[in-house]
């Protein structure tokens, strides 16, 4: 590769896959490293493009912010939402430990 | 491969008619719908699930309207089948993941309440690449849905179950959800009509999410009457969607048999290099509108070639987000740790397929410290310059013409392979979703191998009017062998 810079190597493979919070065994990770390379490469005309004086487009209509009037309208039921839920105590969803164990 | 009429159904506005009218029974309409899944869902496995008990029930209650007086609507006993990410309460809905198996929504998306208070009656849910991420439907965690031309190739994806579904007579019309193609790949694949809105035309309520600045709602159809007739009952505003454009729903069918006397057609020269049967299908299909009175030209615009890298950044940016909220906390699969970002990790990592996983890296990729400018700011800029593009060229063209894929319907396992080989597939259909603008594939020719060959109509935002009257147009010029409804 002659651009080192673009080469995704499996230990950024492995810290990209920790902000995505994905669990990769080895097997994935080097897979993942040369298709993502591969991927980069093909879209590298876009990175090189010249775009002095090229706004962004990040949706393609102008977005503006919606308000609804401030009236009560019924919301989910909670038993229909929390009946989907792989884990529930107290009507609310229970998740395993948050916070490491204290000093 | 031959047509038989028993399995074909007539157009939906005879239907709705004759149930409206009392003549034939929506209980009909969904036996040979119903019948037609036992007879051939074994081959081509195009649903997920399939609601034979609600349908039965919806198709009564459509029946008992009419005889008490009320009308049911304008798609009357109509059986209609939907893309597995569109949310239906109460009946399960997996995006084709294990991550969401077993997962029943609390609610109806706002294109199946507009389809049930017209009448329709829902059959299933339809196959599709996992989270709406493929070309083939072969990223289904399900299995793939096999194509009705030719049970070896794919149908394409990733609606590739609602396109089979129509493309094999079990049902009449289907919805699926476009965000680089999605919609009209497999329509040309298989050999019916697709169409892809204008951003914001169909209310993305309860579609689950890819790429929210690129996903819209459309239809399938074998005629482009149905295909009109199907996007006007699920359009229009809905304020349960921030991004719907408010304004009524397009009105489509009342101009569809104007013709296309005068209106200037442009052949995107730069989607018909290579000389394959999709690009001669292209070139037939500007004559047959040529012959029947529009203007038309070649047009070259080499910036629509920056679309298939520039959404390779972008959509799997805004899905590496979207796809955050599969953490194992609220719905679907929970895989244990003795912590939650552990519990996290091991529920998406078990819970994803390849190609998911694939893109949620690369937009985590695109967007983190480092690579944001060089990656999703630089592909936002190409996306503008895209748009600038087609700008250009609307002010000298009132539509578009380009292949819809660049090949047939292709052997399972062929591209599977290769994430890069299966991204081109969506090269001639990305840049008008990039833009928000509306397309339609339209089925034109058949192969030298028999297969069906699209050709796509482009038009610019809330053009879907003059863009179906083009893709009448073309249907009326097509070759009636390239048309579903076939039998495998």
């Amino acid at each position: 590769m002659s651009e080192p810079d673009r080469l995704i190597t499996p230990e950024q493979v492995r810290h990209v896959a920790r902000l995505a919070r994905l669990a990769l065994d080895d097997d994935e990770v080097g897979r993942m490293a040369l298709q993502l390379s591969a991927i980069l490469e093909h879209v590298d005309a876009v990175r090189r493009l010249d775009t002095n004086d090229v706004p962004p487009t990040a949706h393609p209509f102008p977005v503006e912010n919606v308000l609804r009037a401030d009236t009560e309208v019924p919301c989910l039921e909670r038993e229909s939402v929390l009946s989907q839920a792989p884990a529930v105590e107290s009507d609310r969803f229970r998740v395993p430990r948050i916070m490491g164990e204290a000093p | 491969m031959t047509a038989s009429p028993a399995f074909e159904f007539a157009s939906l506005a005879e239907i709705a008619s004759s149930v409206r009218s009392g003549q034939l029974s929506a209980r009909a309409f969904l036996a040979q719908s119903l019948g037609a899944i036992r007879e051939l869902e074994g081959d081509l496995h195009c649903f997920n699930e399939i609601t034979t008990d609600k349908a039965m029930a919806d198709a009564d209650e459509v029946d008992r309207m009419v005889r008490s007086g009320l009308d049911p609507g304008p798609l009357a006993g109509v059986p209609v089948a939907l893309k597995d990410n569109l949310c239906t309460a109460g009946i399960p809905t997996t995006c084709s993941s294990k991550i969401l198996e077993g997962w029943l929504p609390p609610y109806d998306a706002t294109v199946v309440s507009r389809l049930r208070a017209a009448g329709a009656v829902l059959v299933g849910k339809t196959n599709l690449d996992e989270f709406a991420m493929g070309s083939s439907t072969e990223n289904s965690a399900f299995g793939p849905t096999r194509n009705p031309w030719d049970t070896g190739r794919v149908p394409g994806g990733s609606s590739g179950g609602s396109a089979a579904a129509v493309a094999a007579g079990i049902v009449p019309l289907s919805f699926g959800s476009d965000t680089g193609g999605s919609i009209r790949q497999p329509a040309a694949l298989c050999g019916i009509v697709g169409v892809k809105p204008t951003y914001g035309v169909v209310s993305r309520y309860g579609l689950i999410a890819f790429a929210s600045s690129l996903d819209q709602i459309g239809p399938f159809a074998t005629t482009v009457a149905d295909a009109a007739l199907g996007l006007e009952v699920v359009a229009g505003h809905d304020p349960m969607d921030s991004t719907s454009l408010a304004r009524p729903a397009p009105s489509l069918l009342a101009s569809l048999t104007e013709g296309v006397s005068g209106l200037r057609i442009g052949l995107v020269e730069d989607f018909l290099v290579d000389g394959s049967e999709c690009v001669d299908a292209v070139v037939a299909a500007g004559e047959a509108l040529a012959a029947a009175g529009a203007k038309v030209d070649m047009v070259t615009i080499p910036e629509l070639l920056l679309g298939l890298p520039a959404y390779y950044v972008i959509a799997p940016a805004e899905a590496s987000s979207n796809l955050s909220r599969y953490d194992g906390v609220r719905y679907g699969l929970r895989v244990d740790g003795p912590d939650t970002e552990t519990m996290n990790a091991r529920t998406r990592g078990e819970g994803f397929g390849p190609e998911v996983k694939r893109r949620i890296m690369m937009g985590t990729y695109a967007l983190s410290a480092g690579y944001y400018d060089a990656y999703y700011g630089q592909a936002q800029k190409a996306r503008t310059l895209v748009i600038r593009a087609f700008e250009a060229a609307y002010r000298n063209f009132d539509v578009l013409l380009t292949p819809t894929t660049p090949s047939v319907a292709f052997p399972f396992g062929s591209k599977v392979d290769d994430p890069i080989e299966m991204y081109m597939c969506d090269l001639c259909s990305i840049p008008s979703s990039l833009a928000g603008h509306p397309a339609a594939s339209v089925p034109f020719a058949l192969s030298s191998e028999g297969l069906p060959v699209g050709v796509q109509v482009l038009a610019p935002a809330l053009g879907e009017a003059v863009m179906m009257r083009v893709a009448a147009s073309l249907e009326a010029g097509a070759s009636r062998e390239a048309r579903g409804p076939v039998r495998p």
